[in-house]
């Protein structure tokens, strides 16, 4: 009759795989990039090509060098490359995401282990090594948003040219003044940073894609709220307390909506990779994440800390993990372990 | 009152419990509010266990409308001397001689077992091994049937007047086992240890394994049995409570067995069903007590440590047949199914049925036929073989296409941790693999790797596709407790 397969149970399976989640994830980043594309013109797709590619051929070249199975379908390098070019300035130089690519996945991700063993979450370990290598790039290659849907505009032109300043670049440097004078006032700020109309990186663009991305990812439940939302209320939080003139006065709002806040909550700090797997440990995490970034945006050298942040609790999140364990089922008879 | 509540309740003193009360308490308002989202609304009007579980497809559709058909017994039978945990069997008779239904052919000398008995009437042809889904092979009998002989016919007596004793003593002499599981002698359980004074037998219908449907069918056309069975445990115990649980997926059985418990209770027998939300493992024995009871029995302690006795559906009409009847163990209502199959089925058939006989019964294989699995998907054992016999713990064969299976090779582990979040133990099942991948199983007993007892929840959900319970039985090997 035949050759029977024979396996450990369970024979039955969910539908769920790695690949699943991970294109998921890609096409929940293909809206932000989309509008990018309207805001600071053509610019923005070609970089993320660049840095999708190279991620991906990184991951092909590391895994034949290391003899390791190649596992590049699972769209996991696909996610790093889209993550990088979200976290750079959409005015840099193409060798820029070429560069980070090989930090991300060759020395971040295969060297440490490859999928699943990385201590550091690859896009932002490449953002950091860029933002030390190439500082000045890294800090003014931004674009003034496009008035006119000319996407074209910035191509060949020099982009030097047209450089301007984030928000939280504007704000720790000349404070909330200079920051309603570019970009009006309060109430114009929440809609404007909301639908993404102001200066930045792509993944900084609209932060109302970014959350609806975010829900998509919630409602299949590929991610639990507990990370997403402990980073963005403790960074509120602390931003209310401490980021005014006097404590108390701070704007939660703006200090959400503005820089990489949202997309650092809802598919950075998340990574399943880097971050603790028990929820306690995911909540204190969270806040972990939340008040570095404020300490760093407020009392830092940087504009923004999101980045950092995240890098920073990355290695924490083991020692989390064993200081939070899941909650027994019971405890074992006789007290004995 | 939801379950939830009521346990949390128990432990007021503590702080953590506390903050779980105001979780429960703002969830049940929640659940009010939004009473037309059934799926919550599910979860407070059925009782169930609150740590992990998942959903697998039920797919018990193929078989669940089919009644329990008599197989016949087969020309011959090998009656494995081993059914169960526990020692095996020394048989009783001898090469060649006559045997009749219900005859004693073998019995325990040393340990823990019962007694073994003829299926059917015939001769004994051999004593050699039969193929095993575990153990490659087992000693076993082989019984060549007389095909003339009349089939005997058992008539219900009277067994109000017997003692506890005596009745434990019919339970054990017909040879019952746990039907629902590893198969632990049923007389064993009934005579808990007298420091845990017992309040409430637990009869487990939840059937929460896919496809399975023999328990369903059972409830369904032997309710009557099966209430009668569970006086006949009170009575040994010498308790009153008696709770059927069911899962919520077989309302036709929640209705019949509540009928019957309704017409059979009396004060000084309470029995009753508790529907249970459909979740896997409902049916497990842990998850089933804090189901109903809200009592956790502790890691490797028995159900009677939190006063508990709980019994398979089948096998409290086994019992039922032992000492109503008179009849031995010797049947099995076993559910055939899957796409693998030309005809599914709930067969009763002779314990010792070869799986080759069960599939000319029912008129061949398919040719999508890719897995052949003893007991239910989540945990059954696949077999390689159609010459393994049918013993008192099968519940099912179920025969399964390529695209009822999940064949996919599995890759690293991406850490999602949804295998914590499914696990109902609160164990860390990627760690353990994790550890034993590495080459260090010997570490993972403090990942809980003992208490785990192979539900399969942690590798139904692994996205990566992870073999977690075979990494979790090598780390049993080689972990110390």
């Amino acid at each position: 009759m035949g050759l029977w397969k024979v396996s450990i149970s369970p024979h039955v399976r969910s539908n769920e795989s790695v690949e699943k989640i991970m294109w998921t994830v890609v096409a929940c980043l293909v809206p932000p990039l989309v509008l990018s594309v309207f805001i600071f013109g053509i610019q923005t797709l070609i970089i993320t090509a660049v840095s999708v590619a190279s991620c991906v051929a990184a991951e092909v070249l590391s895994q034949k060098a290391l003899g390791r199975r190649v596992t590049v379908k699972d769209g996991s390098a696909v996610i790093t490359g889209m993550l990088l070019a979200f976290v750079i300035p959409p005015g840099v130089n193409y060798l820029l995401p070429v560069l980070g690519a090989v930090m991300a996945i060759y020395i971040g991700k295969h060297l440490l282990g490859g999928i699943g063993y990385n201590i550091f979450n690859p896009a932002l370990l490449a953002r950091a090594f860029l933002l030390a290598t190439f500082p000045v790039a890294m800090t003014s290659a931004w674009l003034p948003p496009l008035s006119d849907m000319a996407i074209f505009s910035y191509l060949g032109t020099g982009i030097d040219a047209v450089s301007t300043a984030t928000p939280l670049a504007l704000l720790k440097e000349q404070g909330m003044a200079a920051v309603i004078e570019q970009f009006g006032a309060i109430p114009n700020i929440y809609t404007t940073f909301l639908l993404g109309w102001r200066p930045g990186c792509i993944g900084e663009t609209s932060g109302l894609l970014i959350v609806l991305g975010g829900l998509y990812l919630l409602y299949r439940g590929y991610i639990t709220w507990h990370i997403p939302a402990s980073v963005l209320a403790s960074i509120a939080l602390l931003t209310w307390i401490f980021g005014g003139e006097a404590y108390l006065t701070g704007d939660p709002l703006l200090a959400i909506l503005s820089g990489g806040a949202l997309l650092g909550a809802f598919f950075m700090a998340n990574d399943y990779v880097t971050c603790p797997t028990n929820k306690t440990a995911q909540l204190v995490y969270g806040v972990g994440v939340g008040a570095l970034t404020v300490l760093i945006r407020l009392k830092g050298g940087y504009p923004e800390g999101i980045c950092y942040a995240i890098l920073l609790m990355n290695p924490v999140s083991a020692v989390l993990d064993n200081w939070f364990k899941p909650k027994r089922f019971a405890p074992v008879a006789g007290g004995a372990k | 009152m939801s379950n939830g509540i009521r346990f949390n309740g128990l432990r007021t003193r503590r702080f953590y419990a506390w903050l779980q009360a105001i979780k429960v308490s703002y969830f049940k308002r929640l659940t009010v509010a939004a009473s037309g989202f059934i799926q919550v609304y599910d979860m407070t009007s059925f009782l169930t266990f609150p740590q992990g579980g998942v959903h697998p497809p039920e797919s018990k559709q193929m078989t669940s409308q089919l009644a329990i058909e008599e197989m016949g017994a087969p020309a011959e039978l090998e009656i494995i001397l081993g059914q169960h945990i526990g020692a095996p069997c020394t048989p009783t008779v001898a090469l060649r001689d006559e045997v009749k239904e219900g005859d004693l052919i073998g019995e325990v000398v040393k340990g823990l077992g019962v007694p073994l008995h003829a299926p059917v009437a015939g001769k004994v042809k051999a004593f050699g091994a039969s193929a095993h889904p575990m153990r490659v092979t087992a000693p076993s009998i082989t019984i060549v049937t007389d095909l003339q002989a009349a089939p005997v016919r058992y008539t219900p007596g009277d067994w109000s007047g017997l003692s506890s004793e005596e009745l434990l003593k019919k339970v054990h002499g017909a040879g019952v086992v746990g039907i629902g599981g590893a198969g632990f002698p049923s007389h064993v359980k009934l005579n808990p240890p007298a420091d845990n004074p017992v309040d409430k037998l637990i009869l487990n219908g939840a059937e929460c394994e896919p496809y399975i449907t023999a328990d369903h069918r059972q409830m369904l056309e032997h309710s009557a049995e099966i209430v009668e069975g569970a006086k006949v445990i009170l009575k040994i115990l010498g308790i009153r409570d008696c709770h059927i649980g069911i899962e919520a997926n077989k309302p036709d059985a929640i209705k019949v067995m509540s009928q019957a418990a309704a017409a059979a209770s009396t004060p000084e027998f309470n029995i009753m069903v508790n529907p249970l939300k459909v979740k896997y493992p409902q049916g497990s024995e842990k998850q089933l007590i804090q189901s109903i009871t809200g009592r956790k029995v502790p890691g490797f302690a028995l159900p009677s440590a939190v006063g508990v006795v709980v019994h398979n559906v089948s096998t409290t009409k086994a019992i039922y047949d032992a000492v109503v009847l008179g009849k031995p163990l010797y049947e099995k209502i076993v559910t055939i199914s899957g796409k693998g199959i030309k005809r599914p089925a709930n067969l009763r058939v002779k314990v010792g049925t070869k799986l080759s006989d069960i599939v000319a019964h029912l008129g061949g294989v398919t040719p999508q036929l890719a897995k052949i699995i003893m007991g239910g998907p989540m945990m059954g054992f696949a077999v390689s073989s159609l010459d393994i016999p049918v013993t008192k713990t099968t519940s099912s064969v179920l025969f399964l296409a390529e695209d009822e299976i999940d064949a996919n090779p599995h890759s690293q582990c991406i850490r999602c941790g949804w295998c914590l979040e499914a696990c109902p133990m609160g164990l860390e099942p990627k760690e353990i693999a994790i550890h034993v991948e590495a080459g260090r199983p010997e570490d993972t007993g403090k990942f809980g790797v003992f208490e785990c007892f192979e539900c399969g929840c942690c590798a139904y959900v692994c996205p990566a596709k992870r073999p977690l319970v075979q990494f979790i039985r090598l780390a049993k090997m080689k972990a110390k407790r």
